[in-house]
């Protein structure tokens, strides 16, 4: 397909109106932003999947009678709910990264983890810590009654969570997983510190270079405002999809 | 559909904002009726600004700072500013003047007012590790180099060169990216790099690259300012510190090796 006009549209539009949209017009510029876009949607995709599977096993460790599982558990959640997302991304990468070095060969050492990996593992323990806390609510507002049938149905501790608990527990965790999903895709952008070549840190990189800042700032604004709405709408469907009708515990 | 009406309405309101640019031009007024003159400079830029172990900011661009506020009688209050914000927040009218290491771009002249003559020139190298052995611009091609984020070189040796630019938000996260082996090399001023490269921290590092893109410095203010008294007032303050070889004794106090564009400048004004 040819989208040579269309990019003309945009040049056009500098000159007639001084809209400066080069991330459309400027090869690359375009090329640089679209890398971006699509970093920061695997950054998203890989934290959300990475923190909700965090969230599930970190709420069944935590309703665990031994105390060795608990206690790490808690731990975890304290420490990554309680430090900001960007001291831990600084922490991850300056302080830890500095040590987790392989031999380049040429007598240079290089990162063993990159910066996308350390944002993605950051941004993962750090969703996942208000996830293991959000599904350990819904768990413990299934009635006690249901997991005692269940027990008394023979399941096993893990037998019953999977099969009977999580499943209510999740529908009642959906509405507030929600919320800390949204907020974690926004927190996303705070891989720019670490130079992920993300939206935003390429946003900046094009403001700089091109002097369009509102510009480009509207660009992120509308970007972000949609990512957001597309997170939504589908979570608001996975709600509906599994409502239970007449199930109220 | 309120949902779509209420962000249809924010968005009008984003858009008119970012859109309505302050039309006043009375800066010297303004400063001299505050009583203080508030200038933006580098904190993170050894030696032209950056913070002494009290945590002041001293340095090459803060002694000339200082040397507007005496002449204009008022109190000066140094406000610290990066590659990617000094712009705007000289447009914004958070700082009266801007002194913060930054090229004269034609580009940059349609937007902010950069006061002739120019005060300093530097141009772009590269520090990098000596083992990494460079010996000329091509061989960075494909390799990481850490950048800063807003120094418009950026691009252009990413474009050219083939670089992958890891671009920090400040200095101090780039020099541990680089001393950490992050990226092997650091593009940046070569005038940064002089200062640096004196310190022993960075005696495994050299600046083996030929300086390439060497282009001027100018201060700036406010684009409506440019024409009015307080772009003009800056206009004869750079006249008379070329003349006087005012810059040419700050470049001594800083240690900073002798720049043969000040000397130029010197000579054509004297």
């Amino acid at each position: 397909m040819n989208l040579q006009p269309i990019w003309g549209w945009f040049r056009a539009l500098h000159d007639a109106t001084g809209i400066n949209l080069t991330i459309f017009y400027d090869p690359f510029d375009r090329a640089r932003f679209f890398d971006g876009f699509l970093t920061s949607i695997r950054l998203m995709a890989v934290c959300i999947v990475c923190s909700v599977v965090i969230g599930v096993i970190g709420a069944w460790i935590q309703g665990s009678r031994l105390r060795v599982l608990r206690l790490p558990t808690q731990g975890y959640i304290q420490f990554f709910r309680n430090t900001p997302p960007l001291v831990q991304l600084y922490f991850f990468y300056f302080a830890v990264g500095a040590y987790l070095r392989v031999s380049a060969g040429n007598g240079l050492t290089t990162p063993l983890v990159s910066n996308f990996t350390w944002a993605a593992i950051c941004l993962s323990f750090w969703a996942g810590a208000f996830n293991v806390e959000i599904f350990r609510s819904g768990i413990e507002a299934v009635p006690r009654e249901t997991l005692e049938a269940a027990e008394s149905l023979g399941y096993s501790r893990l037998k019953a969570y999977v099969y009977v608990i999580l499943p209510l527990a999740f529908r009642i965790s959906l509405p507030a997983l929600n919320n800390n999903l949204v907020n974690l895709i926004k927190t996303t952008t705070i891989a720019y510190a670490i130079a992920v070549p993300e939206m935003l840190y390429v946003a900046n990189q094009i403001w700089s270079d091109e002097l369009n800042v509102p510009e480009m700032m509207n660009v992120l604004l509308l970007i972000y405002v949609g990512l957001v709405g597309v997170l939504v709408l589908i979570m608001t469907r996975i709600e509906r999809i599994l409502r239970i009708p007449g199930y109220m515990p | 559909m309120i949902t779509l009406r209420t962000f249809l309405m924010a968005m009008v309101v984003t858009l008119s904002a970012t859109a309505a640019i302050p039309a006043n031009a009375q800066t010297l007024d303004t400063i001299k009726k505050r009583g203080v003159l508030i200038v933006g400079t580098k904190a993170d830029y050894k030696p032209f600004g950056f913070r002494d172990p009290s945590g002041a900011i001293v340095g090459f661009e803060p002694d000339m700072a200082k040397e507007v506020a005496d002449k204009l009688g008022v109190k000066l209050q140094l406000e610290p500013v990066v590659s990617s914000n000094r712009i705007q927040f000289l447009q914004q009218g958070k700082i009266d003047l801007m002194i913060a290491t930054m090229n004269d771009t034609p580009e940059r002249r349609k937007i902010v007012g950069i006061v002739e003559p120019d005060y300093y020139a530097s141009g772009v190298n590269i520090m990098s590790n000596k083992k990494a052995a460079l010996k000329n611009w091509e061989q960075i091609k494909g390799q990481k180099i850490c950048g800063i984020q807003g120094a418009w070189y950026n691009k252009y040796v990413a474009e050219t060169y083939g670089a992958e630019i890891v671009a920090f938000t400040g200095t101090t996260e780039a020099q541990s990216a680089l001393l950490q082996g992050n990226c092997i090399g650091w593009v940046y001023d070569d005038t940064a790099f002089a200062g640096l490269l004196s310190e022993p921290k960075w005696a495994g590092f050299e600046m083996s690259l030929p300086t390439i893109k060497e282009e001027p410095w100018g201060l700036a203010v406010k684009l409506e300012d440019l024409d009015g008294p307080w772009g003009k007032f800056m206009h004869d303050m750079l006249v008379s510190w070329h003349k006087s070889g005012h810059l040419i004794a700050l470049e001594k106090k800083w240690h900073i090796p002798p720049s043969p564009y000040l000397a130029e400048l010197h000579d054509k004004f004297k």
